[in-house]
């Protein structure tokens, strides 16, 4: 990449470089007009009142920040305390995201490592055997994940058939099965970035370490992870940043208890029952949110020596 | 020599993780896929090998309501997925030929914006915004917010081949009195095209696939295919909603396939200079 820009830094690609504003523009219209106000709309929308059928009211109101942050009762005039539901669902998704990050670095990593030193062929054909489900649709595979893990499902009807256990195992509407449904739907957005990353080392390094005495794990441990870290932090950024914010795994998986953003944020602008500026705060509160890991993440970038 | 290197290379039970991998990522979709094929209506006993539920899909008593869904979902993405190359391209040479200029990194990270904000975040805008302006939601709705999400798609394996092309291959073109549109046409789009092609078919497979922002902006009566099986689903999994899957499923892997190996071959062609 470095080479690149240092590359086009001279005369090279004169023919179009006065095209450039033209070129671009429609890229700009596009998405400046279609995704940047609109978020800057949503941002007006959360200081807005809400309206009883759905919609908003244009009056100026702190209500849907107050309501998500504070509980003053049910007509507004008890002492104010903390109000923890919505709090709680944050921290919820927050856990399950980091988890299935957790999760799926525990797989991912070895499973890129393993990759990356294969012969170049049967590289090629492992890289697309873990692409192929990372363009599968999401909600076709979190429907499969359904399908196998319910209570009647092919898993629990072979576990049973087998004798391993008597009752069927209850996994379907629970926080595990919406992990389950997380670390399932986003390990190979891992997997690709560690790869890209391990596939770039220099193994003489670990040759080195091993002539200085250094054993398998030592070099795991003080060469390669080091020096592969920018993809794992990639790999980790892949996988949190769709999960904290997942719809489908926890509305199809998880049930009407195991709420996390996703559901609470789509519940508010569904039919009349909704509150628009209360969803529109928590999508900033959201958005906030992956702004930060997205800003830690350039920082570390550009650290690197 | 190379021996110790590669015994000091791997490590112990890595190999097996990948194959957990694999089998963890494979199980749920295989599963679903022989399932479809059950004779029996009672999707977990095994009744036998049957199409029965391929024709349901075809013939059936909701066969309209998915025809008219698949229907919106092709057109959609066909026409999404033009606009989105379109504009793609056109930003890629605009931004691997135009040398260092202030706002650059700006502009590339406005480009790749839809894939940073989360997926509800977008939906949500979109919604609030169509709203606002009192744009009528339905399929046009759906056709421009399928268009903005899918421009990083498009654009990321175009600008990738654009970087391994050098512009030597223009210039000469302009230096022999081509036009600029003629240079673009004749020379730049040949070499290009099989990054043009990679980036138009996963955008294409995202806007199929597409459900959360598609259920935000579509409005009352209209359905994509995603958003039909999501209200199938919740009446409950039934067989031929498993058939749908797995056709929609061999969709996926025919493109991904197709545009795995026009890169392959686009790689190999000679004109890319190597690394």
């Amino acid at each position: 990449m470095a080479g690149g820009t240092l590359q086009n830094t001279g005369v090279d690609g004169a023919a179009f470089a006065g095209l450039r504003h033209r070129l671009l523009f429609p890229s700009w219209l596009t998405i400046g007009v279609l995704l940047v106000i609109p978020v800057l709309l949503m941002l007006v929308y959360s200081f807005l009142t809400k309206e009883f059928r759905g919609g908003v009211v244009w009056e100026f109101s702190l209500a849907a920040y107050d309501q998500f942050f504070f509980d003053r009762g049910l007509f507004g005039d008890e002492p104010v305390k903390i109000e923890w539901t919505y709090i709680n669902i944050f921290i919820r998704s927050i856990v399950q995201a980091s988890l299935a990050t957790v999760f799926c670095l525990l797989i991912g990593f070895p499973t890129a490592y393993y990759i990356a030193t294969r012969p170049a062929s049967s590289r090629a054909i492992w890289l697309f055997m873990i692409t192929v489900p990372y363009w599968v649709n999401l909600l076709i595979r979190t429907v499969s994940m359904k399908f196998l893990i319910r209570d009647t499902g092919p898993l629990n009807h072979w576990l049973m058939q087998a004798g391993l256990i008597s009752e069927p195992f209850h996994i379907i509407n629970t926080n595990i099965a919406v992990q389950l449904g997380l670390f399932y739907s986003y390990l190979p957005f891992m997997v690709l970035p560690i790869y890209a990353a391990v596939e770039r080392f220099d193994f003489a390094l670990v040759e080195a370490a091993h002539d200085l005495y250094a054993n398998r794990w030592t070099t795991l441990r003080r060469i390669l992870i080091p020096v592969v870290r920018p993809g794992v932090i990639a790999g980790c950024i892949l996988v949190f940043v769709p999960s904290l914010g997942a719809f489908l795994a926890p509305d199809l998986l998880g049930g009407a208890k195991n709420f996390m953003i996703g559901s609470l944020i789509e519940e508010q602008f569904r039919g009349s029952a909704g509150n628009w500026p209360f969803g529109a705060a928590a999508s900033m509160i959201l958005l906030s949110l992956v702004l930060l890991v997205l800003m830690y993440y350039a920082r570390s970038e550009s650290r690197r020596p | 020599m190379s021996s110790v290197g590669e015994r000091i290379k791997s490590y112990p039970g890595f190999g097996v993780l990948a194959a957990v991998c694999l089998v963890l990522l494979y199980a749920p979709l295989l599963i679903v896929m022989i399932y479809s094929f059950n004779e029996s209506p009672s999707i977990t006993r095994w009744g036998g090998f049957s199409l029965t539920w391929y024709v349901d899909v075809f013939t059936g008593s909701e066969s309209s309501k998915f025809k008219v869904a698949a229907w919106n979902s092709i057109s959609i993405a066909l026409m999404a997925t033009i606009g989105a190359t379109t504009i793609a391209t056109a930003a890629a040479i605009g931004m691997t030929r135009s040398g260092y200029w202030r706002g650059k990194s700006l502009s590339f990270a406005l480009i790749n914006l839809p894939i940073m904000v989360p997926e509800i975040v977008t939906a949500v805008a979109t919604l609030i915004f169509f709203s606002a302006i009192g744009f009528k939601t339905g399929y046009l709705s759906i056709l421009l917010a399928h268009i903005v999400f899918c421009i990083p798609f498009a654009y990321l394996p175009i600008a990738a081949r654009l970087q391994g092309i050098s512009s030597s291959y223009e210039e000469a073109a302009i230096d022999l009195y081509a036009s600029r549109w003629q240079a673009f046409r004749y020379v730049l789009l040949p070499i290009l095209l099989p990054g043009v092609v990679s980036g138009a078919l996963l955008a294409f497979i995202v806007s199929l696939d597409d459900f959360l922002i598609t259920n935000f902006v579509k409005g009352a009566g209209v359905e994509t295919l995603p958003t039909a099986i999501f209200g199938a689903v919740k009446q409950g999994i039934k067989p031929n909603i498993m058939a749908i899957s797995t056709l929609m499923l061999l969709v996926s892997v025919l493109f991904v396939t197709v545009s795995w190996w026009i890169g392959r071959v686009g790689d190999k062609s000679s004109v890319v200079a190597s690394k």
